[in-house]
């Protein structure tokens, strides 16, 4: 590629469930954010990505238009990206694409998501992306692929749901410190079992609350970035892959198309054993299992061994492999496409040593995003070093 | 005013579609109406494929022949949804399973409901079988099935 890309400034709203602002207005409130954080005006931008999930949230159609002008876009290049819940990572390698090909020197990456102008649920939405013909008329809710995945993964390697509770109380807990969060709290393995059933075995402190917010980055070439801050985060591996939407046909215990993307990264950035090199990880976290089932794909974990990590610590800020510092989805909140960003933002303080109390402990050098969604078959994958 | 400060506007908006089934699920349906389960092999992977398809995605070549499958297999995983489509609590849970049919290539599932169990009885790996609507009810939907049943000693 022509052009080595890094990270050089970054920003996002507060995630609520219910966020008064327009999305516009969110979205230039964390776009105004990451250039100030850049030390940058929307005049120095060559392009702009943009990166929202389903127009049924919002019931409005063209949404990367729509927005556009809340996103510094007007009269630039501009595209938006879509892969439903994989959007927050795959906005950022949109922007890679402008920067590394050598088309341009700058890159805006936003992403927006306002959830809660769907009645009488969000999830509501979600019922439009199974198969119309054959799965519809079952009455289909989101919450059945991440059950049915989650129940599968337990069975597959006898993982006990006390165990990936462990990683609600985690989230939750971590996300006390972030100060954008929606539902940080101090909880307990018990609270998570005690919380009433959903879709067994999914019950309510397993999952992710639905929010509204808006994250964004900026992007520049190896020649700006080295103008603008001694503390460039570069953006040395990307990696998108998708399966079929025909999932009952998937082994659901392993997220092959996780692997495949989380490789294509690896070799990008020269990484050959994930597990040594990358030390510390944002992976994608709707629910407490996916952040294990995750882990798995992005070769962190061994099959079926992440669940151990968890419980013994090892994810946790001062473990040895930080999963989710920022507090991840269950607890900074779930507003799609944005908290696939807030994992960019969280990366890139982190590698800064600008995560305040969230720093972890140890010397982070190397570490990674992941993103994952549409009907349980995108993996999107950013490795970023300081 | 609500929230104090700024203005909702409530739209609801009630669109209708037509979906065409297409050439491969039409006869799936057709199938089903019929009181049986049909799947389309492709010769070079050999690979019996249900829901059935017109081409292999794999192989990437048209799929070759008809094949008709049980309407038995096996639950792969299964979940109790205590919600419906909307999120809205439900006041009987709907019990949801991943059927891998006899016949097809082993993980071909298919999403389906589950009946005639009680929840705490349902195991990964029990035999199942379809109960059929009568065939004057049968209107060539996946919900001719009305569920799968467990059979054997489960």
């Amino acid at each position: 590629m022509k052009n080595r890309v890094a990270i050089v400034g970054a920003g996002m709203t507060l995630f609520r469930r219910r966020m008064l602002e327009s999305p516009k207005e969110l979205s230039f409130e964390a776009t105004r954010m990451a250039l100030d954080s850049a030390g940058l005006e929307l005049k120095d931008i060559q392009s702009v990505v943009s990166g929202s999930a389903p127009d049924a949230f919002d019931g409005i159609h063209m949404k990367g238009e729509y927005l556009l002008d809340g996103m510094g876009g007007i009269g630039k290049p501009n595209q938006r990206v879509y892969v439903g819940g994989g959007t927050g990572v795959f906005t950022p390698i949109g922007g890679w694409w402008n920067v590394a090909s050598g088309l341009y020197d700058t890159c805006l990456c936003v992403a927006e998501e306002k959830m809660s102008p769907l009645h009488p649920h969000p999830q509501y939405a979600f019922w439009s992306i199974f198969d119309q013909i054959l799965e519809r008329p079952l009455g289909t809710t989101l919450l059945w692929i991440f059950s049915l995945e989650m129940r599968r993964y337990m069975h597959k390697y006898g993982i006990k749901e006390e165990d990936i509770a462990s990683v609600a109380v985690k989230n939750k807990g971590n996300a006390v410190d972030h100060p954008c969060a929606q539902l940080g709290a101090k909880i307990t393995v018990d609270d998570v079992m005690n919380s009433e059933p959903i879709c067994w075995p999914v019950k309510r402190l397993d999952v992710s609350p639905p929010s509204d917010g808006a994250a964004a980055v900026v992007l520049a070439s190896e020649k700006i970035a080295k103008r603008l801050t001694d503390q460039p985060v570069w953006l040395d591996g990307v990696g998108w892959t998708l399966d079929t939407t025909h999932w009952t046909n998937r082994d659901l215990a392993y997220p092959e198309y996780v692997e495949k993307a989380a490789w294509m990264a690896y070799k990008m950035a020269g990484i050959k054993k994930p597990k040594k090199e990358i030390d510390i990880a944002e992976v994608y976290d709707p629910f407490d299992y996916k952040e294990l089932h995750h882990m798995e794909g992005l070769q962190l974990a061994g099959k079926g061994e992440a669940p151990k990590m968890a419980v013994d610590g090892v994810t946790q800020r001062d473990g040895d492999l930080p999963v989710c510092p920022s507090g991840g989805l269950l607890g900074v909140g779930n507003p799609i496409a944005a908290a696939g960003m807030m994992k960019i933002c969280e990366v890139f303080w982190q590698l800064r040593g600008e995560a305040g109390k969230r720093q972890v402990k140890k010397d982070a050098r190397t570490g990674l995003a992941q993103a994952w969604g549409d009907l349980m078959q995108v993996g999107t994958v950013a490795v970023m070093r300081s | 005013m609500k929230e104090g400060k700024y203005l909702d506007v409530v739209y609801k908006f009630e669109p209708k579609y037509s979906w065409a089934a297409g050439v491969a699920i039409s006869r799936f349906l057709a199938e089903l109406k019929e009181g049986r389960i049909i799947a389309r092999k492709c010769m070079n992977c050999e690979r019996i494929l249900v829901p059935p398809r017109m081409y292999c995605e794999q192989c990437f070549r048209p799929t070759d022949e008809w094949v008709q499958i049980k309407d038995t297999g096996t639950v792969n995983t299964y979940s109790i949804s205590h919600v419906g489509t909307d999120a809205r609590r439900l006041k009987t849970p709907i019990l949801v399973a991943v059927v891998d049919l006899d016949g097809a290539t082993p993980g071909m599932g298919i999403l389906h409901n589950l009946g005639e169990v009680e929840p705490s009885k349902i195991k990964v790996g029990m035999k199942v079988k379809a109960v059929w609507k009568s065939s004057s009810e049968r209107q060539g939907a996946i919900t001719d099935i009305r569920y799968f049943k467990p059979i054997g000693e489960e």
